[in-house]
């Protein structure tokens, strides 16, 4: 029931009065083609963002940069350099 | 696709599967909390390339499950009003009360849809005016923000015929309930990862510190989770207790402030009962306020009754991480996905479903 999946955003509209024009996204995944609501996001997405989507809301727009570093730790870590880790993630 | 490929790239599973290997010195318990881990662990085949000291207990994270059987009752009692439109997710549809499921009352010819998004039921309301529609409102700290943004929608465009019955829950408490009982022996807790997206890392701090337990916030791809085990062995074999957060391209410390703030605009905390772990103070939410009349037991007065569990279902035992499935003398016998006994073989993240799913007869 909680399943939530990435999805790419293709474009954003809407948003210039909440109650009347809320903002909204068209997001992809795998040539799957949806319209999710954006009220709950804390980070307005654009295209090219990345949003995680349940049941037709994005509840999170993904931070590529963070992306970037957890899959660096793990191939550092799958590279077998344990000891110049530190920490395993951070807290 | 990006953000799931690369997380299931079968070099870096296999790696990050022999460094856990290589940590773990003792047999150790570690409870996945969320039952999209479970899913996800069956999935991925992760068990088979765990070291068999690692022992993954599953906890109370399938909303459908939590919800004890007197509350599906009272679903069906108002989806058999003629006035009633019921929506619903799909995965509640078959779950059985003391006296049916929703989809017997369906079948009894009551109105009820299966919706994805509660934003479906504001659709349903404004196409039929001249009935209620009641969306049974279920799900935990990730699906609650949509239901706040649902009401807040239907009070500004004064929808008057939607409502929702409340049974939502609210992780903190029920984990904090179960860890008191020290009967469960946890070493480590893996963190539900889009429960944090809303509630931050910084909500489970109080289980490391309080519990002197490990935890790791968790994504739900292969690599993320074996990262987040990794992260959990480390801890345990440092005596350390933290929350580590291995989902750090969605989860925050403080979490999404804005879905927050809608959910304590709309909603006021209650005390809610669980199926299994009894009736936990402050654990459920309910519309306050001005957005009151949008709960459905007040609008129509309705009782819920305690109602006992399926008799032999052991659900409440495997929601608590006390019993797994195989030990259920019912299971794939009595009890399969097709004819279910308790909601644990219904939903789709269900403990029993999975390991049925998955064929596990013994682990
Ligand atoms: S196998 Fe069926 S009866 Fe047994 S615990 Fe699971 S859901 Fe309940």
């Amino acid at each position: 029931m909680c399943l939530a999946i990435p999805m790419k955003v293709i474009e954003t509209s809407g948003g210039t009065d909440s109650l009347t024009d809320p903002p909204v996204a068209i997001v992809d995944a795998d040539g799957i083609r949806r319209k999710v609501r954006l009220d709950l996001v804390d980070r307005m997405p654009g295209p090219g963002d990345y949003l995680i989507i349940h049941a037709g809301f994005a509840v999170n727009c993904l931070d590529a940069r963070e992306a970037e570093r957890s899959l660096e730790l793990m191939n550092e870590i799958a590279s077998s350099v344990p000891h110049v880790r530190h920490r395993t993630c951070s807290n | 696709m990006k953000y799931i490929d690369e997380y299931r790239n079968p070099d870096l599973v296999r790696s990050l599967s022999a460094e856990i290997q290589r940590k773990i010195t003792r047999p150790v318990r570690i409870m996945e909390v969320c039952g999209t881990h479970t899913m996800a662990i069956f999935r991925h085949g992760l068990r088979r390339i765990l070291p068999e000291k690692l022992y993954l207990v599953s906890g109370p994270g399938c909303p459908v499950c939590v919800t004890p059987p007197g509350l599906i009752d009272a679903f069906c009692k108002v989806a058999g009003r003629r006035d009633v439109i019921t929506a619903t997710f799909g995965d509640m549809i078959r779950v059985p009360g003391s006296s049916g499921s929703l989809a017997d009352a369906r079948a009894k010819g009551a109105d009820i849809r299966i919706v994805y998004s509660p934003a479906d039921a504001i659709q349903i309301a404004r196409d039929n005016p001249e009935k209620l529609v009641v969306f049974i409102a279920i799900g935990f700290e990730t699906t609650i923000p949509l239901i706040a943004a649902s009401i807040l929608q239907a009070y500004r465009e004064d929808i008057n015929n939607f409502c929702i019955f409340p049974a939502n829950k609210v992780m903190p408490p029920a984990l904090e309930t179960l860890m008191k009982d020290t009967s469960l022996n946890l070493d480590g807790l893996l963190c539900p990862g889009h429960v944090s997206i809303i509630t931050g890392s910084e909500a489970f701090s109080f289980l490391a510190e309080d519990y002197g337990l490990s935890c790791a916030i968790a994504g739900f791809e292969p690599a993320d989770i074996l990262l987040a085990i990794l992260a959990l062995m480390e801890q345990i074999n440092e005596g350390s207790y933290r929350v580590d957060n291995c989902y750090t391209r969605a989860v925050t410390a403080a979490g999404n402030l804005k879905a927050r703030e809608l959910v304590q605009e709309v909603f006021t905390p209650v005390d809610s009962r669980w199926r299994g772990l009894g009736t936990i103070a402050g654990s459920g939410l309910v519309p306050k306020g001005k957005y009151a009349d949008f709960d459905v037991t007040r609008r129509l007065a309705i009782q819920v009754s305690e109602i006992d569990e399926p008799p032999g279902c052991l659900c409440g035992e495997i929601l608590k991480g006390m019993k797994r499935p195989s030990e259920c003398p019912l299971f794939g016998k009595n009890c399969t996905p097709s004819a279910p006994i308790g909601p644990c073989m219904v939903s789709n993240e269900g403990t029993c479903a999975a390991w049925y799913r998955f064929g596990v007869e013994s682990i």
